[in-house]
């Protein structure tokens, strides 16, 4: 670092590490040179995310926690707050888009194996994020206090009152009441606006400090700083973050913001995919809608909720339901210990691999259609093949990610 | 010296030792009140009292919708081929006698009711709490051919009889609940309490 004890930055410099964090982290940070489009959803993540603290400081000013307040309240905003639409519609829209880049985010570490050695544990912090968010969308579901939110809570709190011998106590505590009501909506605002975000900043914090440690993948999976220039120390195939990949995420940042607005301003209600019909109705706690779904982000999970129709081994329906719920979650954690494929990437592994995931993408899709449909016996049959081959991705990988015919990784990254 | 660094070694392992035991359990006695602190009110315990109901223009096939501690209950009163449909089920039901404890002794019979005709249950759904649709049409499109009446929760398709028995193969893993509840007179049913008197 050169000395500057007259300028600016050298004060600043000797009481505060600015200029070695820039370049730590943006300036000399070498990322590899062969990023192509799915390395987008990482910084529009963080977009989101700011998008969402912002407009959701301002909802804030005009909402109100109550149960008997809480939905006039979101329609005050709606109808005679300045611009309270678009700030509540980019809140809203923001959530579903949140989910749009961050499974997309997911499905790129999974293409090219970034959860693998040594990014295990940037891959659960990851994890750790989306749980987080997931807790982040069902509170902040709760909020308008509409008929959706009602049942849909109703229905995630039930899941812990599955839970043998401490459900009844757990659930009571969880909702400070004894049913859904003013007490658990007003806690559930506390979570959404002070704990959750806290923590999810932290959490993405401490991911790209882990990101910046080990550094970052690329879709050929193999490690650039295994080549460095021998005179400089810098891997031959990086190339710095900044200018390099904060420019190319601007131009990320100007397509995602197009279709962003485009649904802002002509679909907010994406056809009662992003905000459910139901829920502009107030919540009625006697009588549930017809047909109630989760919100499109859950509804691959719900169909394995309720794909269980038969007690098994002695544990009832109802728990293994919920047990194959949290599941299908958690069971991402373990992916990169799953995968004994000798390569990284998609592009080098063989054919069982790229069938098994492309199986897993559409058993997903299907789950997730599923979800938003109301249950027939044809659909939960359908629920249930499709819930065995989620869970055979995972559970049958390091068999057949072992026994796959894979291509020799190259020694440079290719284009 | 290798004594006493022995010694200085052993006697600080001790006092970490009880250091982060009593901060352990300070820890804990701190957590408590927080803990504590979320579970019902005193103001939530003390709502929930007995509520009473009119029944004499209650006519058969209809459903009386009834809020008690914050949660729906039913009061159906049957029809004669209702309750003569109730007899025709046992093979497709769970728990077709109600053996598991889900409503009080006097309502552990075949109708699962104190009135043969009058059914009282609370209407949240055994598996994840959402309130079942009252069907009492015979064999809709949609629930199928053998569908002899009842209620189907849309959440997740389990289905009740009329006397609020769950079908075998459903996600729900029990009958409905069945309320504690008594006749104040003929017309007059009391629900949240099996005593008279309280009222």
């Amino acid at each position: 670092m050169s000395k500057q004890e007259n300028s600016f930055m050298g004060w600043i410099d000797e009481r505060f590490p600015m200029t070695a964090t820039w370049r730590a982290h943006l300036s000399e940070y070498y990322a590899p040179k062969n990023f192509n489009f799915w390395y987008y959803f990482g910084s529009l993540a963080m977009l989101v995310l700011v998008n969402q603290l912002i407009t959701g400081i301002f909802l804030t000013m005009s909402y109100k926690p109550d149960a008997s307040l809480a939905f006039a309240s979101v329609e005050y905003i709606m109808r005679d707050v300045n611009f309270g639409w678009l700030i509540r519609y980019m809140h809203s829209t923001g959530a579903s888009m949140f989910f749009v880049v961050v499974y997309l985010h997911m499905f790129r570490g999974m293409m090219y194996g970034s959860y693998r050695k040594p990014r295990e544990l940037l891959w659960l912090i990851g994890m750790a994020i989306f749980f987080v968010l997931m807790s982040l969308a069902f509170t902040g579901y709760i909020l308008p206090w509409g008929q959706m939110s009602y049942w849909g809570a109703q229905v995630i709190v039930s899941m812990f009152g599955a839970i043998p011998y401490i459900g009844d106590t757990l659930s009571n505590w969880i909702l400070g009441d004894f049913m859904l009501s003013d007490a658990a909506l007003n806690r559930f605002f506390a979570y959404h606006v002070v704990t959750l975000p806290l923590l999810i900043i932290v959490l993405v914090f401490v991911h790209i400090i882990a990101l910046h440690e080990v550094g970052s993948n690329n879709p050929d999976g193999i490690e650039i700083k295994a080549n460095k220039d021998p005179k400089t120390g810098i891997p031959v195939d990086g190339i710095p973050f900044h200018p390099y990949y904060s420019v190319k995420d601007i131009v990320g940042i100007v397509a995602f913001l197009i279709v962003f607005t485009g649904i802002i301003f002509f679909v907010p209600e994406m056809g009662g995919y992003f905000l459910e019909h139901n829920n502009f109705i107030p919540a009625n706690t006697l009588q549930t809608p017809d047909h109630i779904a989760p919100v499109w982000y859950f509804t691959p999970y719900y169909s394995m909720l309720r794909a269980v129709t038969v007690n098994f081994l002695g544990v009832d329906a109802k728990l293994w339901g919920v047990i194959l719920m949290a599941g299908s979650v958690i069971i991402f954690c373990f992916l990169p210990w799953l995968d004994r494929s000798p390569v990284k990437s998609i592009r080098y592994k063989g054919p069982i691999f790229k069938f098994a995931l492309a199986l897993f993408v559409i058993s997903f899709l299907v789950l997730g259609w599923l979800g938003t449909k109301a249950p027939t016996p044809l659909y939960t049959l359908l629920a249930q093949i499709f819930t065995v081959i989620y869970f055979a991705f995972f559970i049958l990988m390091p068999l057949y990610s072992k026994i796959d015919k894979t291509k020799p990784e190259p020694k440079r990254v290719t284009k | 010296m290798a004594d006493s660094n022995g010694e200085m070694n052993s006697r600080r392992r001790f006092l970490v030792l009880t250091t982060s035991v009593a901060g352990g359990v300070a820890a804990v006695a701190v957590a408590t009140p927080f803990m504590l602190y979320m579970m019902p009110s005193e103001r939530a315990k003390a709502a929930g009292a007995p509520v009473e109901v009119d029944i004499s223009k209650l006519e058969p096939g209809m459903l009386l919708m009834v809020e008690w501690r914050g949660k729906v209950v039913w009061v159906l009163k049957r029809t004669q081929e209702m309750l003569e449909n109730l007899k025709k089920l046992n093979d497709v039901l769970a728990d077709p006698t109600s053996e598991k404890n889900q409503q009080p002794p006097y309502a552990q019979n075949e109708t699962r009711s104190i009135k043969p005709e009058i059914l009282v249950v609370v209407g949240v759904c055994t598996h994840l709490g959402c309130s079942p649709v009252y069907r009492k049409d015979i064999a809709p499109a949609d629930l199928g051919p053998d569908w002899l009446g009842g209620f189907f929760c849309p959440c997740h398709g389990s289905k009740f009889d009329l006397a609020g028995r769950v079908y075998k193969n459903v996600p729900a893993p029990t009958n409905l609940v069945v309320p504690p509840h008594v006749y104040l007179s003929e017309n007059r049913l009391l629900i949240g309490s099996e005593s008279k008197e309280s009222v």
